[in-house]
């Protein structure tokens, strides 16, 4: 299945948490923010949150800026 | 001890400093330590996901002794910075933001409006926020009466090193504002930061002036010692202006009269 991860089509075979996702891509979750659908997720429920086929993730962290 | 504080948390250093355009990541830590700042504005952007071999921005900032201030840098409109602060929010340690909706890419001068609506949201969430305004006294009232932590009026154009173009501006609103009031943006070397701090600003707020000089981390010392300087000067009462001389020396006793 196809989801929208940080605007680009990202397949993974099958519906998978936050933090499955996460682990897939080889992400630290404590360093990150996660949006789901446009709700930006409470790190305590990244085990819980269910990502479907084309729903829209966007993962973001730190970095130099003014 | 010269302290501010905003929104209950209190500041030695007066000055606030960036982590933008750096040639590299330890020139950039040593910066930050000649500049003796105690908070750092840093930017919120997507995971690069395809190439994860890059390190991340924190693994060089030592949380313990710097604070975070996540910004909405390049947002243009209310929804987007409310989203981007939400997920600095989530990334970091705090509710703090350095609030910036911009109206012009040339200029990168602030929709006032839109950042108005957005301060207005971000309030309502619990949100301390810092928001990056022009150096317009009306705006800085209202962005105050929406809930602004503190007012951030710029000297210049982002970038720009043109210094404070507008003193009389900063010092009206320093008149008025009830919240500290704090330089953003302009600066080009330590003698426009020591008139920021001198015109009566409580702090000041830079990236490029430092990272951009061909040796950030004594200019990142320079900044230090400029804001010292100025906020001494501010504080000593400067002399009042004249049109003439007003001799130093005695006009009694001169030899040969």
């Amino acid at each position: 299945m196809t989801i929208i991860l940080n605007g680009d089509p990202h397949e993974v075979t099958r519906p998978l948490t936050v933090s499955e996702l996460l682990a897939q891509l080889e992400i630290d979750s404590r360093r990150v923010a996660v949006e789901h659908n446009l709700v930006v997720l409470k790190h305590a429920t990244f085990d819980d949150v269910v990502v479907h086929e084309g729903d829209q993730v966007e993962i973001v962290n730190f970095v130099g800026g003014g | 001890m010269d302290t501010f504080s905003i929104a209950g948390k209190t500041f030695t250093s007066r000055l606030i400093v960036g982590t933008g355009k750096y040639s590299s990541p330890s020139v950039m830590v040593k910066a930050h330590d000649a500049s003796g700042a105690e908070m750092i504005t840093v930017a919120v952007r997507r995971v690069n996901i395809s190439d994860r071999t890059k390190e991340s921005l924190l693994d060089y900032i030592d949380t313990s002794k710097y604070f975070i201030l996540p910004n909405t840098a390049g947002c243009y409109t209310a929804e987007e910075a409310v989203r981007t602060a939400r997920l600095g929010r989530e990334a970091g340690l705090s509710n703090w933001v350095k609030l910036e909706v911009i109206g012009d890419e040339k200029t990168l001068f602030p929709d006032n409006e839109a950042l108005l609506e957005a301060t207005r949201i971000l309030v309502r969430e619990d949100f301390v926020v810092l928001p990056y305004t022009n150096d317009d006294p009306v705006t800085c009232r209202k962005l105050e009466d929406a809930g602004a932590a503190a007012v951030m009026p710029l000297g210049a154009p982002i970038g720009s090193g043109l210094g404070i173009q507008n003193p009389n501006n900063i010092r009206i609103i320093r008149e008025f504002a009830r919240v500290p009031l704090i330089v953003d943006a302009g600066v080009g070397t330590a003698s426009d930061a020591a008139l920021a701090m001198e015109l009566g600003a409580d702090a000041v707020l830079m990236n490029t002036a430092i990272a951009g000089a061909q040796d950030p981390v004594a200019m990142a010392e320079a900044m230090n010692l400029a804001v010292r300087a100025g906020r001494l000067a501010y504080l000593s009462g400067r002399i009042p202006r004249k049109m003439y001389a007003s001799a130093s020396s005695p006009v009694e006793g001169l030899v040969g009269r």
